[in-house]
């Protein structure tokens, strides 16, 4: 086994070893590509929403395309990531400090709720046990009105300025505002980059690929799946939080299952089951609303049509396929 | 029996309202090979799922090493020292065929650790690779599992099986879909495992299983209808009768 890794070595390419280095430092090279982003995209607001609908589908990705669950409620997560900013910020007088944790928290403890009921079923019972779920968290949102703002969102809360060890950031300059969500973004990040890297890591992926075998290796598999839900909402919940400092305003549609879909849309489109691959997954959703949405008001045919072809031709998504075709990049993820 | 390691008493499984199982009570020695026989729909893998934790029993309790494990969850029964292998190639198809036994080393040790870089664990590396090592895989430790030879990938569920290095190995019919060539080989690795370990197998094979172990349990219609050496299963009439006679030649 030396002898043939050694060899291997040794054949192993300059720009394969260039990738490998990259890809051992995912988190770094990750965040170097987002901190250009605002400078390659039209426009910085493009580039924000990237930015947090990245994480937000990052923090999916770790259940569906890690973990082989396909769950159609995460918007439950992402949104109450945002309404608890919100409501710590606006109602209770918290400081961002104070209300980004608690936010990640109680969507951390909707996740072990959900996960308890839906992890108990499988496939296709699974997608719709999230579905209604997440469902049920917009009815309350909407009902619960003079909490939340009901069906005008919540309002109230704006952060002007962003006090970090004296040092003042004025965060209503769009600059600012991109590199100090990007720190949030760097979070998410490296902690999903952690779980990935960890011995859990590697169970989530044995459960992928085989439940009956994990669960035969001795892994307690519905309490991982329970885990994994947990982690997956809580990174969610990164984004619902940069979102409500981002917009100032937690629009009620964050908690639709619209969302979720388009959650589900994104890491498909930029390929399940890749660390960079959410980020390229919702700058190509985005660009394509924003672009399509020029020529026509039903934008959605257009990127509806274009999402079927690449579910059917490109199963692993844009950075899914160009991984496995790039010949330095191949058998790396 | 002291010496007995894993003890079935009354065991039996109904589903609905077919009993496939009734009231079998067998003790398994430390050290023996036994082979489970009998003709299909014998009970044969409803007893086996039975011994592993995959199913749980309808009556009867199961005690290993004296302890009870009737109504354990699975997961826990290779924690207890039972393993098992399948029927149908149960393997991690994605995974490199390392990653495949290391995983399975791993859950003996860590399952929920988010936070330590599984690299870090070298000690599960090297035993993934013994047991790579041990049938004969460790030169396509590197390959994904999908692209091995399907008798490759009976002897990669068997490493994923011993890495738990378990007391009592299970095998669902080891030599299912190989050809004469691939069943020479597992047969040899059958017997070189049993050397160290208490090993069960379930059978399709006649003249194999008759030649590999010490000891052989008939089924026949959900009963216990025979439990001996091999050369008394052979002369027994109850056997000839519902098994042998028809299928002698077979395999």
């Amino acid at each position: 086994m030396t002898v043939e890794s050694t060899g291997e070595a040794a054949s192993l390419s300059h720009s394969r070893r260039v990738f490998a280095v990259l890809s051992d430092h995912r988190v770094l090279v990750s965040l170097a590509a987002l901190a250009v982003l605002p400078w390659l995209l039209p426009s910085q607001a493009l580039a924000v929403n990237v930015l947090i609908y990245g994480v937000v589908v990052m923090g999916y990705n770790l259940l569906f395309g890690y973990t082989g669950l396909l769950s159609f409620g995460h918007a439950a997560f992402f949104g109450t990531g945002a309404y608890l900013t919100g409501i710590a910020i606006g109602r209770w007088g918290l400081p961002w400090f104070a209300a980004v944790p608690l936010a990640i928290m109680a969507s951390t403890m909707l996740a072990a709720l959900i996960g308890t009921i839906s992890t108990r079923t499988r496939g296709i019972y699974f997608s719709m046990v999230t579905l209604a779920l997440a469902q049920l968290v917009y009815y309350v949102a909407l009902q619960a009105s003079s909490f939340t703002g009901g069906e005008n969102g919540l309002r109230g809360f704006t952060v002007d300025r962003i006090n970090l060890l004296g040092w003042q950031i004025n965060f209503l300059d769009p600059v600012n505002k991109y590199y100090v969500l990007m720190a949030f973004a760097a979070l998410a990040l490296w902690v999903q980059s952690r779980i990935l890297n960890s011995p859990f890591g590697a169970v989530i992926e044995a459960i992928r690929e085989n439940e009956q075998r994990a669960r035969a290796c001795g892994y307690d598999v519905e309490r991982c799946k329970l885990i994994v839900f947990m982690l997956s909402g809580a990174i969610s919940a990164i984004g619902g939080c940069m979102s409500a400092l981002h917009l100032s305003i937690v629009p009620l549609d964050i908690l639709h299952y619209q969302t979720s879909g388009m959650i589900v849309m994104m890491v498909l489109l930029g390929g399940a089951r890749s660390f960079f691959g959410p980020f390229i997954g919702a700058a190509t959703f985005l660009i394509l609303e924003d672009v399509v949405s020029l020529w026509t008001p039903h934008w959605q045919i257009v990127v509806g049509a274009i999402f079927v072809v690449f579910v059917l031709f490109l199963p692993k998504g844009i950075w899914g396929t160009l991984l496995d075709v790039l010949p330095f990049a191949r058998e790396r993820r | 029996m002291s010496t007995a390691l894993l003890q079935a008493e009354g065991i039996g499984r109904r589903f609905g309202g077919f009993t496939a199982l009734e009231g079998i009570s067998v003790s398994f020695a430390k050290g023996e090979l036994t082979s489970i026989i009998g003709p299909n729909g014998a009970g044969k893998s409803t007893f086996f799922n039975i011994l592993s934790g995959t199913l749980s029993p309808s009556m009867g309790t199961l005690r290993f090493k004296g302890r009870e494990l009737t109504g354990l969850p699975q997961h826990r029964f290779v924690h207890q020292g039972i393993s098992r292998s399948y029927q149908i190639t149960n393997i991690f198809p994605d995974l490199s065929v390392h990653e495949n036994v290391r995983v399975a080393a791993q859950a003996m040790r860590v399952s929920y650790d988010i936070w330590r870089r599984r690299a870090d664990l070298v000690e599960l590396s090297e035993r993934a690779d013994a047991a790579l090592t041990s049938v004969g895989l460790i030169g396509k430790r590197g390959e994904q599992a999908k692209y091995l030879a399907h008798g490759q990938q009976r002897a990669l569920e068997i490493a994923i099986a011993l890495v738990s290095e378990p007391e009592l190995l299970l095998l669902d019919e080891p030599t299912a879909g190989m050809g004469p060539e691939e069943t020479k080989e597992m047969v040899a690795l059958l017997e070189r495992l049993a050397e160290k370990r208490t090993v069960l197998l379930v059978e399709h094979k006649m003249k194999m299983v008759l030649g590999l172990s010490q000891r052989v349990i008939v089924l026949h219609h959900g009963r216990l209808l025979a439990d001996g050496k091999p050369e008394d299963i052979r002369s027994n009439s109850d056997v000839r009768r519902v098994y042998l006679g028809q299928s002698e030649g077979y395999g």
